[in-house]
């Protein structure tokens, strides 16, 4: 309850610190403190004492797994903003609207970890998105921008639509809105079935899973990229735990089909994700195919949804999304975003190259990086259904294909010359970025750091 | 606690060794060291008992142990691994690397990956250490190797970390079989598996093992690899990596899988015995010194696969002897060939010739180093290659005496390069010098030392063997 409170106090806050505060450089300090603060107040909530007791008649529960799925959503926000706060001021003229935005996304998060009704469900997946469409076209002088805001609005109404015309029908077989199920006599009705899979649809849209991922390359590559790093990390993984939580609310009404099908749409994403990440020329579209690859590896966690599958999904949330972060920032900071332009960045910026590499080799699910423990979770929670072992097989022939094109940044940093052109970066940015990688690290030999706060 | 050291030292000294700023203090250090591990190492060849294992916590949700453990193999592998590494780095002291910290981190990180597989008793750990010495590798073939390099590592990385994902699975799917979910390899050895389960399984192993090895028709980065790699990293990928493939099987396939392994058996051999023949045939035609050594080492392996699988004592006996004598050998040949491409600036034989009269000392050596290659009499690998053909024949006789004309083969090549490089005309007579610096003279005697040294008295090394290979042959029957 804290974060949906609280973050959408603090959006208020920063909406009028836009009034009454001019130097524009102060927003990203009063968001990174008001963030701070989000981080600390969730975690006592997950220890126990929440600051509002507000009776939500059943519509949200929080429990250990969603409040720890916002604290890993609201950290990597705070190192987002920390490391990317100055490129969020180079991306529009509404600086402090932009941070005022970021909250509102949380608050909507704070709510698709927790609901258990599908309107909240609905109202979470709509608080998320509006924002972000906006945020899109935040730069609003750049074409390729605009277009992007202009088709990731039509394209998330069009889903949305979709959501809630599940949502009407699972109504109307169940006669409720509640996330549970619904069996008459042992017989899933048509009307259920079919509002499954609607929602099914629109989330699979909402995470970016083939064959609903057309928007993503084109959206990514448009908005301005310290936009597009948020979008394909926090809130795309944010999207990954709505999903989750419907699949096991509803798992046993949901027919011996649903596993074909889920499936089906892990194997299209990763193929589709990792084909075409291999042949693109530009880090930022590469980036974007890649976190549909990302992504579907994450699908994983839905086939299985056992313990192991949601303990992964948490793992695989915060190494995504530090990583992605990592790169992004870096990112944020080039002229050339093609891999020509990464040519001899280990000579110019030694540290920084080091830490890139250690960031593409935890998202290629390299050991000794939480990238790996990600991965390994999310196929041991298939291979312990025991159901299609030849789907863990595919999964990791694809983990294998996104080595290459990981690796061929990693190549063109360090085995290739060329003069790099980098904005010049403060020592701060350093030891922040330094910090993420040791966080991955740390991660990737002990990820019982993180998973022990789902269990004390 | 001895496991600890010798995983913990490279590991920490190679991270320490980016740090500094001067070549000449990076190399020293890296030497200083190796030459720490390998005392280490030497001490555990005295010691049994509770000195040699250590337990402890690591991943309690995954039931996964920090176990590591020294067994007979283990020693033998881990001693190779520490003796290898003083002597790559003396003998190529010479040798201007850019960036030499990062040279000699990467490479002591190796080492530190190299030990942790030879230690691990926990599968996910060996899979973890298994994974370690791969990237290391990766960056220093990548960065500092020939013309060629980024797209021939690549191909090696991809090829290997292919193979490793695969076993990934299959380490998984033992994992929920094992009675008391854990990765332990006491466990492990008590699988319930039906017989399509463990042919699928197997393989899922198997090829990320024959991958490392490289068997036949898995090999075709490793000549490549070879080639382009710098050489002192060609030293380690040939005297010890490839050894991981061939460890791995005895240590986790054969008792993990016996049925399967005996059911396989057949089929693996076959491939083994032709990637033999294969490789010797393509090692005659080759032109380059390093990568007809390259072929030879394919062929070699070959017949450490296709013996593994007779499921004999003697013949895993050989096996593990084998280990240890082609890396020393093979590790002798790079340090010549190495010290001939640094001079002369050329391995090509149609470049090369008559060098012994030049360099009579390189010359002794190189023969004698040969001379082992070939697995004469008197050299550490005819104890190991006698017992492997012995099993290889009783086990089929068309196979044995197949494999049997790669010894032929090697006496072939193998002379040929030596006549070729050595004896005959003297070319390019403009460079007339040929100086061997004393740092390698030495260490080639200390190779052809040990050469000679256990060709005459295996008896120790047998029986360090034997306490391994007899578990095995126990767990397999």
């Amino acid at each position: 309850m804290n974060t949906i409170i609280l973050s959408a106090i603090f959006g208020v806050v920063m909406m009028f610190s836009g009034i009454f505060i001019h130097n524009r450089s102060a927003y990203k300090s009063i968001s990174s403190v008001a963030l701070l603060l989000l981080l600390v107040l969730n975690i006592t909530e997950s220890q126990g004492s929440p600051l509002f007791h507000i009776d939500t008649t059943n519509f949200l529960h929080f429990d250990k797994f969603g409040l720890l799925f916002n604290s890993i959503c609201i950290f990597s926000t705070l190192i987002y903003v920390m490391l990317s706060g100055r490129d969020i001021e180079k991306a529009g003229n509404n600086t402090a609207e932009a941070h005022a935005l970021i909250f509102f996304v949380l608050c909507g998060i704070g709510i698709v970890t927790s609901y258990t009704n599908l309107l909240m469900l609905f109202i979470g997946i709509e608080i998320l998105s509006i924002p972000l469409y906006i945020l899109t076209g935040s730069d609003k002088k750049n074409l390729k921008g605009n277009e992007a805001a202009l088709k990731y609005f039509l394209m998330g109404s069009f889903s949305t639509g979709i959501m809630l015309m599940g949502i009407a029908m699972l109504y109307g077989s169940g006669g409720t809105f509640m996330v549970e199920n619904v069996v008459k006599n042992g017989i899933v009705s048509y009307l259920s079935a079919l509002g499954m899979v609607l929602i099914f649809i629109a989330l699979c849209f909402k995470v970016s899973a083939a064959p609903f991922h057309f928007w993503t390359p084109d959206v990514y590559d448009g908005a301005p990229a310290v936009i597009t790093s948020f979008m394909a990390t926090v809130v795309k993984v944010a999207g990954f735990a709505a999903f989750i939580r419907l699949i096991e609310g509803r798992l046993g009404s949901m027919g011996s089909q649903t596993d074909r099908l889920i499936a089906i749409v892990i194997i299209l994403t990763l193929a589709f994700g990792n084909l075409t990440a291999v042949f693109q020329q530009s880090v930022k579209r590469m980036l974007a195919y890649s976190s549909i690859a990302q992504a579907g590896f994450m699908l994983f966690s839905l086939f299985a949804v056992n313990d192991a599958a949601k303990e992964g999904l948490l793992l695989y949330a915060a190494a995504y999304s530090l990583a992605t972060i990592g790169i992004f920032a870096v990112l944020a900071k080039m002229d050339d975003m093609t891999l020509e332009g990464f040519n001899g960045l280990s000579k110019s910026q030694p540290l920084i190259a080091a830490l890139l590499a250690i960031f593409l080799l935890s998202l290629a699910g390299i050991p000794l990086t939480a990238g790996f423990f990600a991965k390994f979770y999310m196929l041991s929670a298939v291979v312990k259904t025991g159901k299609y072992l030849g789907l863990v097989i595919i999964g990791v022939l694809f983990a294998a294909v996104s080595a290459y094109y990981y690796f061929k940044v990693i190549q063109a940093m360090y085995f290739k010359d060329g003069n790099i052109v980098l904005a010049p970066v403060t020592a701060r940015f350093k030891y922040l970025l330094l910090f993420v990688a040791v966080l991955i690290v740390v991660l990737g030999v002990f990820p019982n750091a993180l998973l022990s706060f789902l269990y004390f | 606690m001895i496991p600890v050291l010798l995983i913990v030292i490279p590991l920490v000294t190679g991270l320490i060794s980016f740090f500094l700023k001067e070549e000449r203090s990076a190399k020293a250090f890296a030497l200083l060291s190796s030459v720490a591990t390998l005392a280490v190492s030497l001490i555990s060849l005295f010691q049994s008992g509770d000195s040699l294992s250590t337990d402890a916590s690591w991943l309690p949700m995954l039931g996964s142990r920090f176990l590591v453990s020294l067994d007979g193999m283990g020693k033998i592998l881990t001693l190779l691994t520490a003796v290898s590494f003083p002597i790559i780095f003396a003998a190529t002291y010479n040798n201007k690397y850019k960036n030499p910290n990062s040279f000699y981190g990467f490479m002591l990180l190796t080492q530190a990956g190299l030990m942790g597989v030879f230690c691990a008793m926990d599968l996910f750990l060996f899979y973890f250490f298994w994974e370690l010495a791969l990237i290391p590798a990766y960056f220093l073939c990548s960065k500092w190797g020939g013309e060629k390099r980024i797209a021939v590592t690549f191909k090696f990385f991809v090829y290997t970390f292919l193979g490793s994902l695969l076993m990934l699975v299959g380490i998984l799917f033992v994992y929920f079989k094992t009675p008391d979910h854990s990765f332990a390899i006491s466990s492990l050895h008590n699988l319930a598996l039906t017989a399509g389960e463990e042919n699928f399984i197997f393989w899922l192993f198997f090829i990320a093992f024959a991958i490392k090895m490289p068997v036949f028709p898995f090999h075709t980065w490793q000549p490549d690899t070879y080639e382009q790699a710098p050489t002192a990293v060609t030293m380690v990928l040939s005297g010890i990596m490839v050894k991981m493939g061939v460890f791995a099987v005895i240590r986790w396939l054969l008792p993990m899988f016996p049925a399967a392994s005996v059911r396989m058996a057949d089929f693996i051999m076959i491939f083994a015995v032709v990637g033999m023949i294969y490789a010797s045939l393509i090692a005659i035609r080759q032109d380059d010194m390093k990568r007809l050594v390259a072929y030879s080492s394919i062929a070699h392996i070959g017949l450490m696969a296709a013996t593994m699988f007779t499921g004999s004592a003697f013949g895993m006996q050989g096996v593990i002897f084998q280990m240890f004598a082609h890396g020393v050998n093979i590790i002798g040949l790079w340090i010549v060939i190495d010290v001939i491409e640094q001079q002369l600036g050329t391995r090509k034989f149609s470049e090369l010739g008559g060098l012994a009269q030049k360099a009579p000392v390189l010359a002794i050596m190189f023969v004698i180093m040969s001379f082992a290659n070939i697995a004469l009499p008197l050299t550490n690998s005819f104890v190991g290659e006698f017992l492997m053909f012995n099993s290889v024949f009783n086990h089929s006789v068309v196979l044995g005496a197949v494999a049997c004309i790669s010894i032929i083969l090697a006496a072939v090549y193998t002379l040929w390069m030596v006549q070729k490089v050595f004896y005959g005309e003297v070319t390019n007579e403009e460079r007339i010098t040929l100086n061997v610096p004393i740092n390698t003279q030495l260490m080639l005697a200390i190779l052809v030392a040990v050469v000679l040294f256990f060709g005459v008295y295996p008896q120790p090394m047998i029986n360090l063997c034997a306490e391994t290979v007899t578990k095995i042959i126990a767990q397999i029957k």
